[in-house]
């Protein structure tokens, strides 16, 4: 029985110990364990997954994958980071910029703007395509001049009673419709996220005058069928961040009472552990691992060090994705799925095209 | 992407001269972890499979070399296939849960809201 447990917690926690983290690689593959069956069964997989969504705000979504492995949880957070795809600045035509920043600064920091822009709307563009068409480009225009407010009180040292249009903010971008997007995009408005993204400040006589090609892009991206990595660039990211923990799972090895158990509470994170008056004593208890932050302050006490096991569930993962705003957070999540999916069938169509020697 | 001479193949196979296709090493391009990471996985939950990795060659070449080898006379195509496809399932039950549970989370939203 214990052996039986032993085995069950390698396969199924990842133990933290006061100097290092133990099982932390999947182990259960076929042959590993006697007795168990490992290998792949889509219907056992499909009877113990579950989601749950835990919360979802603006641009914000929480929510639990249970039942998958590492890699593929992982796999799922990369593509997030950097494989979905979005529409950016990436050319920034200047006409005039007489501002005090300087070209390639404003243009960069143009680029980093979300736009508000259905990338699946769109194509990508050519390699070595210039000029661009309507259905791989978005063209935005920044034309701002600043100038003195005659009506300034004479004494005033506010910038903005003495100057017009001294803050260029993103929301001054407007958007200028290539070819027939008119009619292929009636109703749509294409716009920044946000704005009050502050791009420059200008002072009178200054003026700023700037076409702006946004094309889709990744985050990272492989030039297909030329071998060569070509970084599109983390502009193209669709989220703020997102991340993914495991669920913790804190076990008291013995009753800790009294004041062991008041200095338990405060080893960990607020609502973590829960003192109880059983007759007269208080005795601790386990009530929500799950908000722990797992800071380990608890090895930090030879009295308590002993008693608890601190481990993480391995296959119960807390994902935390944050939309910067161009697209909300669950169709993220499964557009990530299906990339996933469109390279396994990149391969498959690969396999079945060349013949196999 | 153009057919001929422009493209590139994005899998070519490696196999030692005197082998009979039980061990051979895939050269999957324009791929990373990502892939990478997730194929193994699948492919190690084959009982068949006697030994299966993946490694990047150079972090400045977008290609990575995967690597199986299978027990008994079973070509080494075989599992790689079947991984491709058991990893095209995993991902279309976990997007078709995922859907679901949105989809009831938020209704259960609206009823708290009235």
């Amino acid at each position: 029985m214990a052996a039986k447990r032993g085995t069950d917690e390698m396969r199924d926690r990842v133990v933290l110990g006061e100097f290092g983290v133990r099982n932390v690689h999947t182990t259960d593959f076929p042959g590993n364990y006697p007795g168990y069956e490992d290998a792949w069964d889509q219907r056992r997989f499909e009877e113990a997954f579950r989601v749950e969504v835990i919360r979802e705000e603006e641009g914000a979504l929480e929510f639990d994958m249970v039942g998958i492995d590492a890699a593929i949880a992982n796999a799922f957070r990369r593509i997030l980071l950097a494989e979905v795809p979005t529409m950016a600045v990436e050319k920034v035509f200047v006409y005039n910029n007489t501002s005090i920043v300087q070209d390639e600064i404003l243009a960069h920091r143009l680029g980093l703007i979300p736009i508000r822009a259905d990338p699946r709307l769109f194509e990508y563009r050519n390699q070595g395509d210039e000029e661009g068409t309507e259905i791989d480009t978005l063209q935005f225009q920044l034309k701002i001049k600043c100038s003195r407010n005659p009506q300034a009180a004479k004494e005033s040292s506010d910038p903005n009673e003495l100057y017009f249009n001294h803050k260029v903010y993103s929301k001054h971008m407007t958007w200028v419709p290539l070819g027939n997007q008119t009619d292929l995009f009636p109703d749509a408005d294409f716009r920044p996220v946000h704005d009050d993204i502050l791009i420059a400040l200008l002072r009178p006589g200054q003026e700023i005058d700037v076409l702006m090609h946004c094309v889709k892009g990744i985050g990272e991206s492989w030039v297909l069928g030329q071998r060569k990595k070509c970084k599109d660039h983390a502009k193209f990211s669709p989220v703020a961040t997102a991340s993914y923990r495991l669920l913790p799972d804190i076990t008291l090895l013995q009753p800790i009472e009294d004041e062991a158990a008041e200095m338990l509470q405060k080893c960990f994170s607020p609502g973590v552990i829960e003192i109880q008056n059983i007759k007269g004593k208080k005795v601790a208890r386990v009530a929500n691992a799950r908000l722990d932050t797992f800071s380990r302050e608890v090895f930090r006490h030879e009295g308590l060090k002993n008693l608890v096991r601190l481990a993480r569930v391995r296959n119960h993962y807390i994902f935390s994705v944050e939309s910067t705003g161009i697209l909300p957070p669950d169709v993220l999540v499964s557009e990530a799925i299906k990339i996933l999916m469109g390279k396994c069938q990149r391969f498959l169509n690969e396999l079945d095209s060349v013949p196999m020697e | 992407m153009a057919e001929e001479g422009e493209r590139k193949a994005a899998l070519e196979t490696i196999q030692a001269d005197g082998t009979d296709g039980n061990c051979v090493t895939f050269v999957l391009h324009d791929e990373d972890h990502t892939l990478g990471n997730s194929l193994r996985y699948m492919v190690m939950k084959n009982p068949d499979v006697e030994f299966c990795g993946y490694c990047i060659t150079h972090p400045s070449e977008s290609k990575i070399n995967f690597r199986i080898q299978t027990r008994g006379a079973i070509p080494a195509v075989e599992p790689f296939r079947k991984g491709l496809n058991d990893l095209m399932g995993v991902c279309q039950h976990v997007l078709n849960t995922f859907e679901r549970s949105m989809k009831e989370y938020r209704a259960q939203r609206e009823e708290e809201m009235q």
